[in-house]
């Protein structure tokens, strides 16, 4: 069981970075959606500060919209979703695999790019920490909870928009703790509060969006 | 022995031409005392309950505006369980049942946002406010959304039935966490006032219409779903030969 979650991490990853262009362009998306904000405002320190935690969270939001169209969908159209689901493998175990993949390759790229953005909205540096625990913590459960949405539309070729309405509304919980960990690091207060619940969200997320998303592709591949 | 009569009861009422003929009895005991009950708890809390101190005649929203925000949530949790039970069973009726529901608790959802918002602007002076439960419950409208737009979008009725089974089934893991991160959030609309187990907060002249006006329109709300199974049901069966043989018959 713990062969075949090793064998498909290793294969996604490699195959997520033999194209790293579309990587860059995970990260592109989250660097323009920051940077054009505060073209929209007055660009004044304070506004910009008060409001990064939005802004960081949703650019993060759409982006994995974007790019969880593309978590099963390579596998769908060359047959190998086929192949998992003939395995006689747990087909939880490879959509968690996928899902851990799929995160390395694009949430863990935010991760690491936030502390840049941030500094460029003014956030004070006192607060890059937290902010980058939040987006640790936070990120994954995103995988997680859209790769049900990205299974259940499966079938259907083009399926943002529906997407969005499917799994926004379930991004909620972590919108609200991991942009209240984001303000409170800001204004100076302790996070440990929201950040403890992205880690209580994170662990019901591992355990049980995986037997959702084996549910749903086998749904959809009916 | 208890056991198996179930079964027995719980594999007749599976089968859709039995299922078919008995929802119309069915739909008419439903019918008949939820019209009376909600017709008289909505003429009593607008013309026999006594005005409220505070909130003078303005209260009197509730009546139509509580039964909505129970149902809102009834709806949905009777999907989820509807759901399970099509996703465990593989029972069409229950996957009948979501899709018929979905629309209605829909529309309670959205009469309660409305209803609500129409008492908040004298009351609280402001259409909306980003109150926690108003919050919760616009994100319940968007739950149900996505279960319509997702059957509507999936083109074989089993397919998408049963995909939203599932999102029901998510969804409404998702509603209690979804409902405290909120107030967690913020808070600002008035504590539970019937729900409290000790003497309710509330005149009973005022609150028999109120329970009659709300198992009213629970009822209502069973007639109008059970009524959308039977078209669900026709269109979905309407090449297998019981149907056939059943519009023979009605011509």
């Amino acid at each position: 069981m713990l062969g075949v979650f090793w064998a498909v991490l290793r294969r996604d990853l490699l195959l997520a970075f033999r194209q790293r262009g579309v990587l860059v362009h995970h990260l592109l998306f989250f660097v323009l959606v920051v940077a054009l904000f505060p073209l929209g405002t007055r660009a004044e320190g304070a506004i910009l500060v008060a409001v990064s935690p939005a802004l960081i969270w949703m650019a993060v939001l759409l982006a994995a919209l974007l790019s969880l169209q593309r978590l099963f969908r390579p596998d769908y159209e060359d047959g190998t979703l086929e192949q998992y689901l003939l395995s006689p493998e747990p087909l939880a175990v490879i959509a968690l695999a996928k899902v851990t993949a799929y995160w390395i390759a694009s949430g863990l790229i935010f991760v690491v790019a936030s502390p840049l953005l941030v500094l460029l909205l003014g956030v004070p540096a006192h607060a890059v920490g937290v902010i980058m625990l939040s987006l640790l913590l936070g990120t994954p459960t995103l995988g997680l909870v859209g790769g049900i949405g990205t299974a259940l539309t499966l079938s259907l070729p083009r399926a943002g928009l529906l997407l969005s309405l499917l799994i926004f509304p379930l991004y909620v919980p972590v919108l609200i703790f991991g942009a209240g960990a984001m303000q409170a690091a800001i204004i100076g207060l302790p996070a440990a509060g929201a950040l403890y619940l992205l880690g209580a969200l994170l662990a019901l997320g591992v355990t049980a969006a995986p037997w959702a998303i084996a549910a749903a592709l086998k749904i959809s591949l009916e | 022995m208890a056991k198996s009569a179930f079964m027995r009861w719980f594999h007749r009422f599976g089968s859709l031409p039995y299922f078919y003929g008995v929802s119309v009895p069915i739909a008419r005991a439903l019918a008949v005392p939820g019209v009376l009950l909600a017709a008289w708890g909505v003429f009593a809390g607008l013309v026999l309950a006594p005005a409220d101190y505070q909130q003078g005649d303005a209260f009197r929203i509730i009546y139509i505006h509580v039964p909505s925000a129970w149902l809102s949530m009834f709806g949905y949790t009777s999907m989820a369980v509807a759901g399970v039970v099509a996703l465990v069973w593989r029972l069409k009726l229950a996957e009948i049942y979501i899709v018929a529901a979905a629309p209605i608790g829909a529309s309670f959802t959205f009469l309660a946002l409305a209803t609500g918002s129409i008492w908040g602007k004298p009351m609280w002076g402001t259409w909306w406010v980003w109150d926690a439960r108003l919050t919760s419950e616009l994100i319940l409208l968007f739950l149900y959304l996505g279960v319509i737009a997702l059957h509507n979008a999936i083109e074989s009725p089993r397919t998408a039935a049963r995909a939203c089974a599932l999102l029901s089934v998510v969804g409404v893991i998702n509603v209690p966490i979804i409902h405290y991160s909120v107030e967690w959030w913020n808070t600002l609309h008035q504590g539970p006032t019937i729900t409290r187990f000790d003497r309710p907060a509330m005149d009973l002249d005022m609150l028999w219409p109120l329970l009659s006006a709300a198992l009213g329109f629970t009822l209502i709300f069973g007639w109008l779903t059970l009524w959308g199974m039977r078209v669900q049901l026709l269109w979905r069966e309407r090449r297998s030969r019981w149907v056939g043989r059943m519009l023979e018959n009605s011509r």
